[in-house]
């Protein structure tokens, strides 16, 4: 690293650069391509995993966290800020990340910062008519501002782009879709969209053209909401993110605080929270094979998941009482002990759970009308993977090392033995049997650990009021459908001052355009379960 | 065996010389027609009452269970809600072929439902082109459903009718010729003729390999002639929301609805009848004492039990498979399922020309 440290001072000679959690370099606003294309290209940091906006009160500021896909645990931030909170604006990087496409028009959503030569500079998440950057510090949540409207409005089929001309920056208006394109609404209300996202998808007969994915129609401001609640209060947001991965977001911000806040986790509870983990993993899989073969018109194969599937949630209901969303998961440990039948029950469980694998695999993987629709269709390369930042199962279906249980363990998964499921295929059929063949992966994992759990607590003891000190903090947690990240910015208080949620499902459907293009519309349908993206998590 | 025409030769004969031939026709016309209808309405609700049962213990659940005995009532219930449901009226349609596309569909399975032989001197039409007729009726089918997918001025709706059309128009192909082939074999079209042709032996076994490839391509191209899984492109759930029938509510919808079940229940009779046989017991020259014991059992028996077979092969195939993709559809007709089909037919002529058959 130290070697980084000097060939960033050499292109960018008045960054600031710091060691903290991650080597964090500043840097003015004018700097920024250039230190980005440096790393980008040069240093190979490739994959842009979270892009944040911060109000620091007198800037508005964007922080940037990049790793390498040839080891997912190098990370790297960046940071820049702009003075002008009038008329915002920073350089894009989308043209480096593709990923950053859809974060720069969360951040521009959120604080009003206009990235100048971004090629689609709408909201994402809000309405055109919003007034006000509702994240911005001095934003005005009063009722009258945007006052309930229950007027409907036709969609806008142009987007805007910003290009610096001279010393001004010029406006461009471009058509979204062409004049006789056949453009069908797929959703919001739609069987197939795994929630309420929007495809507006443009045909020619059968076969996709183009995509416009919208989202925002669920999303409910998370991460403002957690600017004002402390931070056990803010824990059960994350269960309603990703609902069918509660308990591994959980797992994640509680790890976030508890690092920044210096509570030791007792083992029990780490070994408690894998295993946890690991359940809700396989819970999150058979859903996705469920859907994805209920999508397909495989009904019987939907029950059939489901049917496992309550197994699960019946394990999880003994012990912490939820179902679908345990709020099992608290700083320092877990709420409750295991309940005395746990470790029976799981253990009845897995053999369950093998034996439906193989039933899976009689009924579904070798039906030859699925593999037509699955094989060679919706292809991901490694390279479009990596440039939308997608990660999780259908990533490691790409040829992509990503799994961070692997790459930066942490609870116990130092401590087990596991395969990390890659292939190199990247299309349908690869990440549906990628998420089958993690199941297996999920039961090794349970079975090393369910007769070791060490006694002891299960929670560790914290103060009543938790305070973070002054700091940034980062988290990242292997989800069921990819990395999940915390961006904690403390400012010493019992709130956080800025908290952010990396979202693995956002960097699915921004892939989604890429790769269905072409396809017939069964495709889409397809790809869009293999997929697994859920809509509350992109939506936050 | 009973001939049920000793009953309805007498009703005939009995109105006949009671009153003047017009009436005695009118009569019985009314009759007729008040039979098909209910039989119509009775089949249909029992089927959707079969399949929901067979699907839920395919599926490892109980299915219905609450509306009387085992639910046996749910398809009555459900068939009185859907009489009184809204029909909501849509804008922007085109009022008069949006409301007439569920008729077409309906009539058309009417139609061909007409023409079935349910037992022993039961049939209502018996004519010396009954499978050429009936091929022709139910492939009307497809205009109402062109009809209403055009008619919804719906983008979901349009697709599902392109792929309607473009489905059933290639799948009727198939089965078409797969009926040929035992046409040849039969020498006739007149069903009545067929079944009496199968009084030894079933077609199926009489023409031995080209009657058993015609049957099983019969069974694939009648399956995607019903818009059922996995050839329900037209109305892919998943896809295209209900697809041509995505507008329609109510009473208009209970007619695709009811017209989907039909459909299913007149290709698997039409299999029934020309190749298994219709209501003809099963008879092995030589053993007299076992045809004895096979003529016994009743003729419409007969008929329900192998229609009862059939349709069980086409809910197993339905409630296993997921949908195929337009283009995969399509390759399967036009390059496979009808090749095989013409040099089958072909193979069928030679094997009748030199007497190969049983």
């Amino acid at each position: 690293m130290e070697n980084i440290k000097e060939l960033i001072l050499a292109k960018v000679s008045d960054a600031v650069i710091e060691d903290k959690q991650y080597l964090t370099v500043t840097v003015k606003p004018e700097d920024l391509r250039t230190l980005a294309k440096m790393l980008r290209y040069d240093e190979g940091f490739d994959y842009l995993i979270q892009l944040t906006g911060v109000d620091y009160g007198d800037s508005l500021g964007v922080v940037y966290l990049l790793a390498k896909s040839e080891d997912m645990a190098v990370c790297i931030v960046i940071k820049t800020a702009t003075a002008d909170k009038e008329n915002p604006t920073l350089p894009t990087v989308s043209d480096m990340w593709k990923a950053a496409n859809w974060n720069e028009r969360e951040v521009y959503d959120y604080f009003g910062v206009i990235f100048i030569n971004h090629p689609d500079m709408r909201h994402l998440f809000l309405t055109e008519r919003w007034k006000g950057y509702p994240l911005r510090k001095d934003y005005d949540a009063g009722r009258d501002v945007n006052p309930l409207d229950l007027k409907s409005y036709d969609m806008s089929d142009t987007t805007v782009s910003y290009v610096s001309e001279g010393d001004g920056i010029k406006k461009i208006e471009k058509n979204l879709f062409e004049e006789e394109d056949y453009v069908v609404n797929i959703g919001p209300q739609h069987p197939a969209t795994h929630g309420v996202l929007h495809f507006r998808t443009a045909l020619d007969g059968e076969i996709i053209k183009k995509i416009d994915a919208n989202c925002g129609y669920i999303h409910r401001g998370v991460e403002k909401l957690c600017e004002g609640l402390t931070y056990p209060q803010s824990l059960h947001f994350t269960d309603r993110l990703d609902y069918l991965c509660a308990h591994i977001y959980r797992h994640g911000l509680c790890m976030c605080v508890e690092k920044a806040a210096g509570i030791e986790v007792p083992e029990r509870a780490e070994v408690i929270r894998t295993i946890m983990d690991e359940l809700q993993r396989i819970d999150s899989h058979l859903i996705a094979w469920s859907c994805m073969c209920q999508d397909m018109s495989a009904l019987t194969a939907f029950i059939y998941g489901m049917r496992d599937r309550e197994k699960i949630l019946d394990i999880f209901e003994e012990t912490g009482g939820g179902r679908l969303i345990q709020n099992y998961n608290v700083i320092g440990g877990v709420m409750a002990d295991i309940h005395p039948n746990f470790v029976q029950r799981v253990k009845d469980f897995i053999p369950v759970m093998r034996k439906g694998l193989k039933e899976y695999h009689q009924l579904y993987t070798g039906n030859v009308i699925a593999r037509e629709r699955m094989i060679g269709v919706g292809v991901m390369s490694k390279e479009t993977a990596i440039a939308y930042g997608v990660t999780g199962p259908s990533a490691r279906a790409s040829g992509i090392h990503c799994d961070l249980r692997k790459m930066a363990p942490y609870a116990a998964y130092d401590k087990v033995e596991f395969k990390e499921i890659i292939r190199m295929e990247g299309d349908s059929m690869a990440r549906y049997m990628n998420r089958l063949d993690e199941i297996e992966e999920s039961l090794h994992i349970i079975e090393q650990l369910i007769d070791n759990i060490p006694e002891g607590d299960f929670c560790a003891k914290t103060k009543a009021i938790i305070k973070l000190p002054e700091g940034e903090y980062f988290q990242r947690v292997e989800g069921g459908r990819g990395e999940w990240g915390v961006y904690i910015l403390s400012k010493g208080d019992k709130t956080p001052y800025r908290m952010k949620f990396r979202s693995p499902c956002m960097t699915l459907v921004n892939a989604m355009d890429t790769i269905s293009r072409g396809g017939k519309i069964a495709d889409l349908i397809t790809i869009g379960g293999s997929m697994d993206y859920i809509i509350p998590d992109i939506d936050r | 065996m009973f001939d049920f025409s000793i009953w309805t030769n007498w009703i005939d004969q009995f109105l006949r010389t009671n009153l003047p031939e017009f009436w005695a026709l009118a009569i019985e016309f009314v009759v007729v027609g008040v039979i098909i209808l209910a039989l119509y309405c009775i089949i249909a609700l029992a089927l959707i009452y079969f399949e929901r049962k067979i699907c839920a213990f395919f599926q490892c659940r109980l299915g219905p269970n609450r509306v009387g005995p085992y639910g046996i009532f749910q398809s009555v219930a459900d068939m009185l809600k859907m009489l009184i449901k809204e029909i909501i009226p849509i804008n922007h349609t085109d009022k008069f072929l949006f409301y007439l596309a569920p008729f077409f569909v309906l009539i058309a399975s009417i139609l061909a439902f007409g023409a079935i032989p349910w037992g022993n001197g039961l049939q209502i039409l018996d004519f010396n082109i009954g499978i050429f007729y009936i091929l022709s009726v139910s492939s009307l089918g497809v205009i109402g459903i062109l009809l209403a997918g055009w008619a919804s001025n719906n983008k979901y709706s349009m697709i599902g009718a392109m792929r309607s059309g473009a489905q059933l128009i290639s799948y009727e192909l198939s089965a078409g010729l797969a009926l040929m082939t035992i046409v040849v074999l039969s020498g006739s079209m007149q069903l009545s003729t067929m079944i009496e042709g199968q009084k030894d032996c079933w077609y199926l076994f009489q023409g031995h390999i080209p009657a058993v490839i015609a049957f099983i391509i019969y069974l694939i191209a009648g399956h995607a002639e019903t818009n059922r899984g996995p050839f329900d492109l037209p109305e892919a759930e998943s896809e295209l929301a209900a697809g041509y029938h995505t507008e329609y509510s109510g009473l208009q919808f209970g007619f695709f609805y009811l017209a989907e079940y039909l459909n299913m229940f007149i290709i698997a009779s039409i299999a029934a009848t020309v190749f298994l046989g219709g209501w003809m017991p099963f008879h092995v020259t030589g053993l007299d004492g076992f045809n004895a014991v096979m003529d016994y059992i009743p003729s419409v028996i007969w008929f329900f039990g192998k229609v009862v077979f059939l349709m069980m092969l086409s809910l197993w195939v339905r409630w296993t498979f997921p949908r195929l993709r337009i283009d995969h559809l399509l390759d399967l007709e036009w390059k496979y399922l009808l090749p095989i089909n013409m040099v089958n037919l072909l193979v069928m002529v030679i094997v009748v020309i030199y007497g190969w058959y049983f």
